[in-house]
């Protein structure tokens, strides 16, 4: 990430009738970089990205693109361009004009026009469907289209609204990689709205998670999953087993915890200010858990029952009940040892990495 | 889920005759259950063209028609000057109110369309409320207002504007032009309405963000993916419009009269069937003619819009 922002987002709020879809947003994305906005539908993900767009104006604070304020500035007068959830792909124009569309305003000449269609066609891998109209089109080729149409016209800022959606699942998970790889070839800035953690987790350099209008964490990745600041994001970017503590402290960068069923914990904040002790909670990964095999040993040893089996092909989800624990734990484990075999309603013994525990704000 | 109908086992179906048996398909069932107005609607629309087409090949002697063929009527129809130049005026006046009316109609679709929210039922309510009042009535409204002491110019010599009244307003041809046009309105606005309704409005969003602004979007978006509704309408007012006689001989004047007057003249007080009946046959096909390349015309144009 460079050091000026492509995109600065200041204090947004955004009010419609009595509903605050946008509450007090503040975020800056750099150049080059590839962001997402993730969060379950209704969080106001898709109402921020049509803000950056111009397709509606923030009802107090502002949003600078490249250093300018965009307050009052049209879409079509935006450095940004935008691949639309349902593609917008213009029916009665063919795959070429409608890349070619928004060329012909810039008058480049005839042969500067059709040179950067053919570019663009090429990019997304569509160079034989030139002629084609646009109401004839299969979901990945609009897909593609729409990715065209809007990198010929070479923004600053590419918008993107859940362009991989309506793509099953084979297709999504080839155009992801294929998306990262543009993006990284052409270097602009990419938005990402996206409630599919998966993609985001793969695809971007940052994450805004986002809940009801409000930003939870912006990180990497990593961080945000090995490191969720609060209990909801933890919660909404794969599985995560809350742990029921007796006692709770936290001290300078660590934190030490008693937990019952399981033992005496340490781990670090990493970075995190625990506002509220009392209402942080433990946490840890289901495939940081593993099960102790017979004739193994470990550490730290759990016991508890399974309660139930999740077979996920390459590998198993147990459910297992610990005494002590309100909350049932699962526990991912790889089908190589037997894991699936394990039958329900057996005795079962597991351990933990030690420096696997996160603590969360609740 | 239950089934339509219990089918017949096969054994017994085969024995039944092969119209029975098709009547009892899918197919022959959606048949049978629209052959009453098909046969209605089939028979009120070929009878009386058969009528005309027989009529028009004909010719009469005072009361009597004599059956033999002969293109006389056509001949008359196509060359005789008068109906020539109804006949053009015809052309003119439909073609002149089909565009008016849609052009006119289209901001009002248009508004309803993108503007009007919650209250679309209501204002197409609205819309239609004019036509609640008798075709007779409508027109005769409009000779209040364009007539020589009617309102228009009565407000123009209180307003200033004008130091006489102005005898060009009421008949003459653009009298015909203006009530016409506003007796088929709400016919234009609905067809322009619903195609306004079917257009993604993405696709607007989608322009805006490639560069364009309000005027351009229209052309190049709304315009071409409405324009099924624009022919519509303008077919919708255009062909019934050739054959109107009411408004012509009430506002038209003598300067506004129509082949439809003529025809209605032929066939009432001139009593020469034959010849209204080719009158009508010509106007039929030029005015088809002309819808189709009125048609080509417009699907041309959208292809040229990009």
């Amino acid at each position: 990430m460079s050091a000026a922002p492509m995109i600065d987002i200041r204090n947004v709020d955004k009010v419609f009738g009595n509903f605050r879809a946008l509450d007090t947003l503040n975020a800056s994305i750099g150049e080059g970089e590839f962001f997402s906005l993730l969060g379950p539908s209704g969080c106001g993900k898709t109402t921020l990205l049509r803000m950056i767009g111009g397709f509606d104006e923030p009802t107090s604070g502002e949003i600078l693109i490249g250093g300018k304020s965009m307050a009052g500035i049209p879409p079509n007068l935006r450095p940004t361009n935008m691949v639309f959830q349902s593609y917008a792909i213009f029916p009665h124009l063919n795959v070429s004009e409608n890349i070619a569309y928004g060329l012909k305003r810039l008058r480049l000449g005839r042969e500067e026009e059709e040179k950067r269609v053919r570019e663009a066609l090429a990019q997304v891998e569509l160079s034989e469907l030139g002629p084609r109209m646009g109401n004839q089109l299969s979901g990945g080729q609009r897909q593609r289209v729409a990715l065209a149409r809007s990198l010929v016209m070479r923004p600053k800022v590419l918008l993107l609204d859940e362009p991989l959606s309506a793509l099953d699942k084979n297709l999504r998970e080839q155009m992801q990689v294929e998306l990262r790889h543009l993006q990284r070839q052409i270097g602009i800035t990419f938005v990402l709205v996206t409630h599919d953690q998966y993609e985001a987790l793969s695809m971007s350099d940052r994450i805004a998670v986002m809940f009801a209008g409000q930003i939870a964490q912006i990180d990497s990745p990593k961080e945000i999953y090995q490191n969720p600041a609060t209990r909801q994001v933890a919660d909404f970017l794969g599985g995560m087993n809350f742990l029921t503590a007796s006692e709770l402290a936290v001290d300078g960068k660590v934190f030490r915890a008693v937990l019952p069923g399981i033992g005496a914990i340490t781990g670090h904040l990493a970075g995190k200010a625990i506002s509220d002790p009392a209402s942080a909670i433990i946490g840890i990964r289901p495939e940081r858990l593993r099960i102790v095999w017979e004739g193994e040993t470990a550490d730290h040893i759990v016991t508890g029952k399974v309660v139930d089996r999740n077979y996920y092909g390459e590998m198993t989800s147990l459910v297992v009940g610990i005494e002590g624990q309100s909350e049932r734990v699962s526990v991912v484990e790889t089908n190589d040892f037997g894991a699936d075999d394990i039958p329900v309603g057996s005795d079962i013994a597991i351990t933990y990495d030690r420096d696997a525990f996160i603590i969360m704000q609740g | 889920m239950e089934t339509s109908a219990p089918t017949m086992p096969a054994e017994r179906a085969a024995g039944l005759a092969p119209v029975t048996r098709f009547l009892r398909t899918e197919t022959g069932k959606g048949w049978l259950t629209i052959s009453p107005p098909l046969i209605y609607a089939m028979l009120l629309l070929i009878g009386p063209i058969i009528v005309i087409v027989a009529n028009s090949f004909w010719s009469q002697d005072y009361l009597t028609i004599d059956r033999t063929f002969t293109l006389e009527n056509y001949r008359a129809a196509l060359t005789e000057p008068i109906y020539r130049d109804l006949l053009m005026r015809s052309l003119f006046v439909s073609v002149t109110v089909a565009f008016v009316t849609v052009i006119l109609a289209y901001p009002v679709a248009w508004f309803v369309s993108f503007h009007g929210g919650r209250y679309k039922g209501l204002w197409l309510f609205i819309i239609t409320v004019p036509f609640w009042s008798g075709y007779l009535l409508r027109i005769l409204s409009w000779k209040v207002i364009l007539g020589y002491k009617g309102v228009l110019n009565e407000t123009l010599l209180y307003l200033g504007v004008i130091a006489e009244p102005l005898s060009s307003l009421i008949y003459n041809v653009n009298a015909v032009v203006i009530t016409l046009a506003h007796s088929w309105a709400a016919f234009a606005i609905l067809p322009l309405f619903v195609s306004l309704e079917k257009l993604d409005r993405s696709l607007l969003e989608a322009a805006a963000d490639l560069g364009d602004g309000p005027v351009r979007r229209f052309l190049r978006i709304t315009l071409p993916l409405t324009m099924p509704g624009i022919i519509a309408a303008l077919m919708i007012v255009m062909i019934p419009t050739v054959g109107d006689y009411v408004t012509p001989k009430l506002v038209g004047g003598k300067d506004g009269v129509m082949i439809a007057n003529a025809i209605q003249v032929q066939f009432g007080k001139a009593s020469n069937w034959p010849l209204g009946a080719a009158l009508a046959v010509s106007t039929m096909v030029i005015v088809s003619m002309v819808a189709g390349a009125i048609v080509l015309l417009l699907a041309g144009l959208k292809r040229l819009l990009k």
